[in-house]
Formats: C-alpha cells, structure tokens, sequence
C-alpha cells in the first residue's frame, strides 16, 4: 500500500512518456484527454493518500529499500501530502485550461507539464536534502521550456533573466549542500538534525555559512524582497495556464524554508536554532510593504496579479520567520488559499485580456467584454478572496495568521503591516476592476467568448475558496496537524524516533 | 595539496561571478560554466581529499567517500544540461530581440563608449 507514496512521482512522468508516444502524440485530443484523465487520477490518489497519512501518522518509504541515512527516503507526512493535494488540484484546473486551445500554441505542452507536475511532486515529498536539489533542477527545466511556450519577445527576454538567475542559485544550493555534507556527513534532513544538535563548536560556524547559503537560495524561490525582481515579469509573461501553475512555484521556496528550518535547525539544533528568524522577518514584511505598493503601480492586470503573489510570498515568509507551531498552522493554511486565489486570477486575466481586443489586459479604457456578467462575478469572487473580505477564504486565512501571532512585537510589526496592505491591495484592485469592466470606450463588445473548458477551470479553482470556508473546520485541523508534526513535542516526538528507528545518532 | 585545490577553486568562482556580471549572454554563459567547474570540484573536496582511496570495499585499506563522487556525477550532468538549454535560449534571445545584452536592449551611447573604452 504505502508504494503508492511513490505514484505522485512516476503517474506524471509515465503520463509524460506516453503522451510523447506517435499513436497520442499526433492526436491533440489524444494529448489532452490523457493528460487531463491522468491529473485527475493523480487528485484521487494523492487525497486518498492524505486522509491515509492524517489517520496513521507519517511514512517514511525507503526508495529501493536501501535503508534511511544512506538512501533516500521519501516523507509522506501531513504537510508534504496537503502540498502534492494541492498542486495537483491546481495542476487540474490549469490542464483543463491549458486544453481549450493554449496547448496547440506551441509543441510539447502536455509532456512538459507533467514533468514539471512531477519535480514539484518530488520536491514535495523527498526527505534528502540532494534529491531536492534534484527534484527542483527537474521542474525548473520543465518551467523554463514552458516559460517560452507559445514564444513572442517578451516571453524570451523573462525567460532569459529567469534561467540564469535560476542557474546561479543552483550552484549556490550546490555549495550549501557541500559545506553542509562535509560537516554533518549526511543529506538525510532527520539524521542532518541529529548531527547538528551533536555537532562540535568548532565546526559551528561552517554549518550556519552553509544555512544561510540555503536561505539565499530557497529566497529566490520563493521571490523574497532583495531577489524578488525577476518575479512579476517572468509570471505576467507567461502563457495563462502556465502562470498559474507557476502559482505554486514560490510555495515550494516557502515550504523548504519550513521544512529546512524548523527540523534541521529547528529548537534542538542548539548554537544554530532559529538562526532564519531574524534574518527572515524583516525582508518578509518588506516584500509584504513592496508587493502591495506594486499592487498600486501596476499597469496591466497580469503584473497586478503577480504582485499579488509577492504580498502573500511576503505573508508566508514572515510566518515561517515567527517559528511557532500555530504560525506554521496559519502558513499552511494561507499556501492552499492564496496559490489558488492567484492561479485562478491568472487565468481570469487571460479570459478578461482574450475580450478587450486591442486593450488586453492593460488598465486603460478599451472595449467592452463580452461576457461582462460572467467575467464580472468570477473577478469578484477572485478579488474578493485575495483581498480576504469576510464571505471568502482570505478572511480566515488573514484572521488565523493574524491570531496566531504572540509577541507583542512582532505583533505590532505584523498586523499594522498586514492590515495596511490587504487595505492597498483592496483599493489597487477596485481600480483595477472598475478600469477592466466600467471604462469603456465605443459601445461595441468585444469579439471571442471563453469556452466552456475554460470556465469550468476558473470556476474549479475558484470553487475553492468558497469550500476552505465552509470545510474551514477540518482543514484548520489538518493544517494544526501538519504543524504539529514538524514541530514535535512530547508524544510526537517519541513517535518521529520511533517512525525511523535506524536514525540512530552514532557519535 | 589542499591549498593549491582550495585556490583553484577559489580564482574558478572568481572568474565565474566576475563574468556573470557582464552585460552579453555569452560571458554571462561562460561565467555560469566557472562557476559550475567550481562547484563540482567543492562538492568532490567535501568528502575529504584522499590520495589512492578506493571506493570498492575489499580493494584496499584506504578508502574514500563514495557519496561525494555520485553527487558529482549528478551535478556535472544536471549543469549540463542546463548550459545546453542557456546556450540554445541565448541563441533564441539574439534572434528574437535582435542583439545579444542580457536585457535585451542595448544601453544608451554614454554606455556604449564606456563599455568600449
């Protein structure tokens, strides 16, 4: 049973090799009927794995059967299965949109797609800290080629400063993992926090070096404030489906900072615990204050909506900086909604952008849309989400962040700043809607309506929102449960020793 | 031997970022390239430098650590591959925007004269 661990990993990549096999790969129907049956299977499956995970506790699966400090295990606990949950709902959506026409724009838009499905999978689920190095090499190869599908000027000139900058921070990760094995001799993440809770003050400062490379690098994943340049315009040039995918791309720098610093430097790691916090809030709340002001200035609706990602990048940082274990809760929970509120928001830029003619998507007068009421209410429902107004899940998410927060200084710092901000970004994005849907030059609307594929996918996404409030009881719980599970007290932490036994610390 | 394997790593990631800072793609490229050589020789020193270790068990009494070599291997392939795919999209780039600056456009005549000067 627990093999299926493995399925998130091998479904995309077979789904991937098939498709590019000559009886599917010269059939778009094929393609696309595959590709989307495949998603689907991978949503049952992986949620079937996470109510599995939540009731027996987490599963460590050795790949090959070689045993946990010398081969790579793969961790399938509460936090890993609610992320693979959801990048395979979103990665859903974006398929079913990608099917209604984006896909034919360039060649090997499917395979690409599921490969990168199955490095932000592995990613995900890998508990060695090198097969994570490898996993994001494997869905960012996947995400440059995407980056320049469907081609143009714009699309190359972003895909270039995104590959290099990409590159540069792999070789840094490459040098963190080096200073971090010469040290520790491990790259197993539980045995790594083992050894550093026992490590000789001599060898102390090598292994910070080698954190803080870490942070520099997971940064840049997650576009935290000094290395969030090449965000807004990689995301706004991408093509509709591929941006929201994207959406959850920056959750995974997020997720490996959680990961990273709350189980290997976490509160046993004795000189070196909590040694991100201090260097994390700070440039959190700035890319919070950066994002929103970016919200304002935006000119086109796509750069808004990517500025958008960066103000929740920013939330999402400044929790994981906080280090409690109802932070973590709130983290979590704030990932789910805000990486679906923005792919949904991409895509309803594309929707709205395909409508205005000439106009596009820039905040200018243009012509009318010609589904104004459908468009209008699928606008609403996003903007009303990311904004975290009361019917819809951004209230609760902002209201657990907000409660979750104890010090009174940094509750000071956060809330003023959080607030302050959801207020920017509400007047940004009613000047943003009323420009889009009221200001309209000529009488004429707009040519092109979407198509029922498409809407199903906005709709899908967006669905989302309302269920988080709703369900808001059993998904708090499953975030509290995630939390609880990195940060082990008492009972938990007997039952991580016990899960892997052969962690042994040998001196 | 250690100071001469850590200098030479060191003057690698010394070239590699000073050419990264260039404004074409192709020093940009080259400077990448550095950096990845430097990388892979980081990772190799990591287990240790042994003289005549061997990594079969049996062979010898003197063995090196066999960890370091694999992840090489994984890193010298995964690097390039992707200097491949940079060299393809800075082609792709040269053609589509019609010159080879990383930003795409050229800077402005004082910053042409001062480039070459």
């Amino acid at each position: 049973m627990w093999h299926l661990i493995t399925a998130p990993i091998l479904l995309p990549m077979l789904t991937a090799l098939l498709i590019m096999l000559p009886p599917i790969h010269y059939s778009p129907v094929r393609r696309r009927w595959l590709s989307i049956i495949s998603s689907a299977i991978q949503l049952v499956l992986v949620a079937t794995l996470l109510l599995k995970v939540q009731q027996d506790g987490a599963v460590h699966y050795a790949v090959g059967n070689w045993q946990a400090p010398f081969g790579i295990i793969l961790v399938a606990d509460t936090l890993s299965m609610v992320m693979v949950c959801l990048t395979s709902f979103l990665a859903f959506g974006a398929i079913c949109y990608g099917s209604a026409g984006d896909d034919e724009k360039g060649s090997f838009f499917h395979p690409l797609f599921q490969f990168q499905v199955m490095g932000i999978n592995g990613a995900f689920l890998t508990g060695d800290l090198f097969n994570m190095f490898v996993f994001f090499e494997v869905l960012l190869i996947a995400s440059y080629a995407l980056l320049i599908h469907a081609g143009g000027k714009n699309k190359t000139k972003a895909a270039l400063h995104y590959v290099i900058l990409n590159l540069t921070g792999s070789a840094i990760f490459l040098f963190a993992l080096a200073v971090l094995y010469g040290t520790l001799g491990t790259l197993n993440i539980v045995d790594m926090a083992a050894k550093v809770a026992l490590l000789p003050a001599a060898d102390v400062m090598l292994v910070k070096s080698g954190g803080l490379m870490l942070i520099i690098v997971f940064a840049l994943k997650a576009a935290v404030l000094p290395l969030q340049f090449w965000l807004p315009a990689t995301y706004s040039s991408a093509s509709a489906p591929v941006a929201a995918l994207f959406a959850v791309m920056t959750k995974i720098g997020v997720y490996a900072l959680l990961r990273v610093y709350t189980t290997i430097f976490g509160a046993e790691a004795g000189a070196l615990s909590g040694m991100a916090g201090s260097w994390l809030l700070p440039v959190g709340l700035a890319t919070i204050v950066l994002g929103s002001i970016g919200v304002i200035a935006s000119n086109d609706f796509r750069k808004l909506v990517a500025n958008l990602v960066l103000v929740s990048v920013g939330t999402l940082v400044s929790l994981v900086a906080l280090q409690t274990e109802l932070t973590a809760a709130a983290a979590i929970y704030y990932t789910v909604h805000s990486t679906l509120v923005a792919a949904a928001l991409f895509l309803i830029a594309d929707l709205i952008a395909n409508q205005r003619g000439k106009a596009g998507d820039r905040l200018v007068s243009g012509r009318r849309v010609s589904q104004p009421v459908l468009l209008g209410i699928m606008f609403m429902v996003g903007a009303m989400t990311v904004a975290g107004l009361p019917p819809f899940s951004g209230f609760i998410g902002k209201l657990m962040l907000l409660q979750a927060v104890a010090e009174p200084s940094s509750k000071l710092l956060l809330w003023s700043i959080v607030l302050v901000c959801s207020l920017l970004v509400i007047v940004g994005l009613s000047r943003a809607g009323s420009t889009l849907f009221w200001r309209v030059s000529g009488s004429d609307a707009g040519e092109g309506k979407a198509a029922p594929l498409q809407v199903f996918a906005v709709c899908w996404l967006l669905i989302a929102s309302p269920l988080l409030v709703i369900f808001a009881g059993p998904f708090t719980e499953l975030s509290q449960h995630a939390a609880a599970q990195l940060y082990p007290s008492g009972a938990n932490a007997v039952s991580r020793h016990a899960l892997a036994p052969e962690l042994e610390v040998v001196p | 031997m250690e100071t001469l394997f850590a200098s030479c790593i060191g003057f690698l990631t010394f070239c590699g970022v000073f050419l990264m800072l260039r404004g074409r793609t192709f020093p940009v490229m080259l400077g990448l390239t550095m950096l990845s050589y430097a990388v892979n020789l980081f990772i190799f020193a990591s287990g240790r430098l042994t003289l005549r270790g061997a990594v079969v068990l049996g062979t010898t009494e003197h063995y090196a650590d066999p960890l370091p070599q694999a992840l090489v291997l994984t890193a010298i392939v995964i690097g390039f591959a992707m200097t491949a795919f940079l060299v393809i999209l800075a082609i792709r780039a040269r053609a589509d925007l019609g010159n080879d600056h990383v930003d795409g456009k050229l800077p402005d005549a004082d910053g042409m004269k001062r480039e070459s000067r």
